[in-house]
């Protein structure tokens, strides 16, 4: 099933309504894997068609921690994503960016530049409130100084996306 | 057009962020081009918040930023006379 939605041409651009894309930047965060690993569990029981983007470290982080898939589906390498998105190949309903450095915020901004559907951008780490103030861009943003404890950023992604607590 | 990893660089700044690669090159070159996030340069999709700064020194050399998500952003000069006529040719001089 396909929603229709205008870019800022006026062009009507195809989005694939069911699926969902979560990108994941440097892994050394701890909260990052978590709160990944529980997106992904949330967007698959709504029935979300997922992808996973990361660099190659994070993804062999994740294929090591979840060897039944009972979490990850599709994994793409991030350099792989970003070309698939300009190229328009994929074409998400939703994306979700993890981001705790600067770096990230250089690929939240290509994404939202390349993407024109709904961004939620989570940003934790020690640096937290200065990378949120350095990102201009529309989206749903959460921000929370998080760096081994997820339960706020959970509790605000839960806010951000209407699921409720488990 | 090859790789930049195949092309052979070399480092201006490590380690550095978005801004600062944008402000350096705005302070150190001349021959300045601005490019949307995606311009697809040296085979690798150009990164970063809009207008990304490129330059060309000379007749052969283009200097670009370089993102990795666990390293943040290098500011690379690679030498490729190819290179230098695709940015000069479809990059656009203002932000």
């Amino acid at each position: 099933m396909l929603s229709q939605e205008v870019t800022s041409s006026g062009d009507m651009m195809e989005s694939v309504a069911n699926e969902a894309l979560i990108v994941l930047g440097c892994p050394e965060v701890p909260v990052q894997q978590a709160l990944a690993l529980y997106a992904a569990d949330r967007l698959n029981d709504e029935g979300y068609t997922l992808t996973i983007a990361g660099n190659p470290s994070v993804l062999n982080l994740l294929r090591i921690s979840d060897p039944k898939k009972m979490y990850i589906r599709e994994l793409v390498e991030l350099e792989k994503c970003i070309d698939e998105l300009s190229q328009e190949i994929r074409r998400p309903a939703l994306i979700i960016a993890f981001i705790h450095n600067d770096a990230g915020i250089s690929y939240a901004s290509t994404i939202r530049f390349l993407f024109p559907g709904r961004l939620v951008v989570m940003i934790f780490g020690r640096n937290a409130e200065a990378l949120a103030a350095d990102l201009d861009c529309s989206c749903d943003l959460i921000m929370e100084v998080a760096v081994h404890n997820p339960g706020k950023l959970r509790r605000k992604l839960n806010q951000v996306m209407g699921w409720e607590k488990r | 057009m090859s790789c930049v990893e195949n092309l052979g660089y070399e480092v201006i700044l490590e380690y550095t962020s978005f801004r600062e690669s944008r402000e350096y090159i705005e302070k150190n070159y001349t021959e300045i081009y601005y490019v949307d996030p995606g311009f697809l340069l040296f085979e690798k999709r150009m990164i970063g918040v809009p207008p990304i700064a490129l330059a060309i020194e000379g007749e052969d050399t283009v200097i670009l930023p370089y993102t990795k998500p666990c390293f943040g952003t290098y500011l690379l000069r690679v030498q490729d006379e190819e290179g230098v006529a695709y940015v000069r040719a479809n990059a656009r001089r203002k932000p």
